[in-house]
């Protein structure tokens, strides 16, 4: 795709969604049978998997810690999963990041001094990517974690938001947009990862990059929190679900 | 790195009581000292002392290839090395997690920021284009890794030269043009220790600290990176006091840039 001549026309999105819109979702727990918890998450056209194992033994040893589990994220895109040419299989300098930084969010609500010197493993596979991949993994990743049974002080919601260029009657405007799609994400101007625990009202996981403006950011803030406590509001529905 | 109770007992309880254990306060950060083209192999270089941190940086170019969807436009790349000799607690051997995100995340405060004029290092659409390397080592590890790694690879970039290219080879000896860097983006790195908030951390900080907040900014006030670090959480009050703290460190630092 070419860099379209506008990401947003008159508030409406190349997909026809308003600034404030998430796209749908689909939430499967405990779509898996061998991880001790799982999920399935479709954002749109992102689809990701997440599997937990866990609470259980360290493997290396060396790196248990005495008084509480180790919280180990493995974020991971599948080969095919991307637009354009293969990704090759394994783990980039990307990817390392992006677990590293997941995992930080997860373990900020898990409560992980109950289970001294063991591990939770979580695996978050990304099999489609359309942006916005590392967000829909943490809340796929905190509903496996429920799933599995793993104790928290609240869920992990998560979305993206940003900035986009585009037009208003006419006249060029910049539009703080939620949940970015890989048009957006591509060829937008500012792209922000927002993780929430929508019960404490904190923020886990924030990352951006592109450039925004203070205002732009804090009003880019007020809808990722508001969506979060509507993704978690599907993500307990989706838990619930599992038991009818 | 094993830290007595004591010592992690005290850097609690001074921090609840709005205090460090260097004397600081909590908005006080460390005046760097840059030092420029150190490294004369290299086409830039600074050394970076923020306190006892020492961070050096170094700039090596080269001709490439340019990446397929950016076909007009130089490359720029950054990477770190957090080795042994800056601290008892950095392992020999491949990146480790928190090398890459050191790396990614200086990375993103220059390139966002968009100071590189890439296009101007185009050589010859598609074919050739200027290689730009931005490397980091750590020399002495006391803390704030992200800012000092910032404040020298930009210092390297201001102050760098690109060889001639002539006839297909490059004569690193005949330094012409400086490299085309327009803005001076820095990044001001916040922890925190329970519910403290304190700017530009030591190591000794950092041991006990839960969470890293990192943010870059242009000249203009523009943000051009975020970092969150560690498994404490913020509330997004915490955020804007951060940013509105930061800025103000911003103008400080960028202050210390040639």
């Amino acid at each position: 795709m070419d860099k379209p001549q506008t990401l947003i026309t008159n508030n409406k999105r190349l997909d026809g969604r308003a600034p404030e819109d998430m796209r749908p979702l689909k939430i499967i727990a405990g779509y898996l049978e061998k991880a001790d918890g799982s999920a399935y998450v479709e954002c749109g056209s992102t689809k990701v998997v997440a599997a937990v194992y866990g609470p259980r033994d360290v493997h290396p040893k060396h790196c248990a810690e005495p008084d509480k589990a180790i919280v180990r994220c493995k974020y991971d895109m599948a080969a095919f999963s991307v637009d354009g040419e293969r990704k090759r299989p394994g783990p980039d300098r990307r990817s390392v990041e992006i677990s590293k930084v997941c995992s930080e969010a997860l373990e900020s609500v898990i409560l992980t001094r109950k289970f001294p010197k063991t591990a939770i493993d979580i695996f978050v596979e990304v099999i489609q990517a359309d942006a916005s991949t590392r967000v829909t993994g943490l809340t796929a990743a905190s509903v496996a974690l429920a799933d599995a049974g793993i104790p928290m002080q609240d869920l992990i919601s998560a979305c993206s938001f940003g900035r986009v260029y585009g037009t208003q009657n006419g006249e060029p405007v910049e539009t703080v947009v939620v949940d970015l799609d890989k048009a957006e994400d591509n060829w937008g101007l500012a792209d922000i990862a927002f993780a929430y625990a929508p019960n404490l009202e904190k923020i886990a996981l924030l990352q951006m990059d592109g450039r925004i403006s203070r205002q732009e950011f804090s009003l880019g803030m007020s809808y990722g929190m508001k969506v979060c406590k509507q993704l978690y509001e599907l993500q307990k529905a989706a838990l619930k679900k599992k038991y009818e | 790195m094993v830290m007595s109770e004591l010592t992690k007992k005290t850097i609690l309880t001074l921090a609840s009581a709005q205090e460090r254990i260097d004397g600081r306060g909590l908005q006080d950060f460390r005046t760097p000292k840059i030092t420029t083209g150190i490294i004369p192999n290299a086409q830039g270089s600074a050394l970076v002392e923020l306190g006892l941190t020492k961070v050096v940086a170094g700039i090596k170019v080269g001709i490439g290839t340019p990446y397929p969807d950016k076909q007009e436009e130089g490359v720029m790349a950054t990477a770190a090395e957090l080795t042994p000799i800056a601290s008892p607690d950095f392992e020999s051997g491949p990146p480790s997690p928190q090398t890459v995100e050191l790396a990614r995340v200086v990375d993103r405060v220059i390139r966002e920021s968009e100071t590189l004029d890439t296009k101007a290092l185009c050589i010859k659409p598609k074919e050739k284009v200027w290689m730009v390397y931005l490397d980091m080592y750590p020399l002495d590890m006391d803390g704030n890794l992200i800012d000092a790694g910032v404040l020298a690879c930009m210092a390297a970039m201001l102050t760098a030269k690109l060889p001639r290219y002539e006839n297909e080879t490059v004569i690193y000896d005949d330094l012409k043009d400086p490299l085309p860097v327009s803005l001076k983006p820095v990044s001001v790195t916040h922890g925190k220790i329970e519910n403290t908030l304190l700017v530009d951390t030591t190591n000794t900080e950092e041991q006990v600290m839960s969470g890293r907040y990192t943010v870059g900014f242009k000249e203009d006030g523009t943000i051009c990176a975020m970092q969150k670090g560690g498994i404490a959480t913020f509330s997004p009050e915490e955020i804007e006091t951060m940013l509105e703290n930061a800025q103000v460190h911003a103008k400080f630092l960028r202050g210390f840039l040639p």
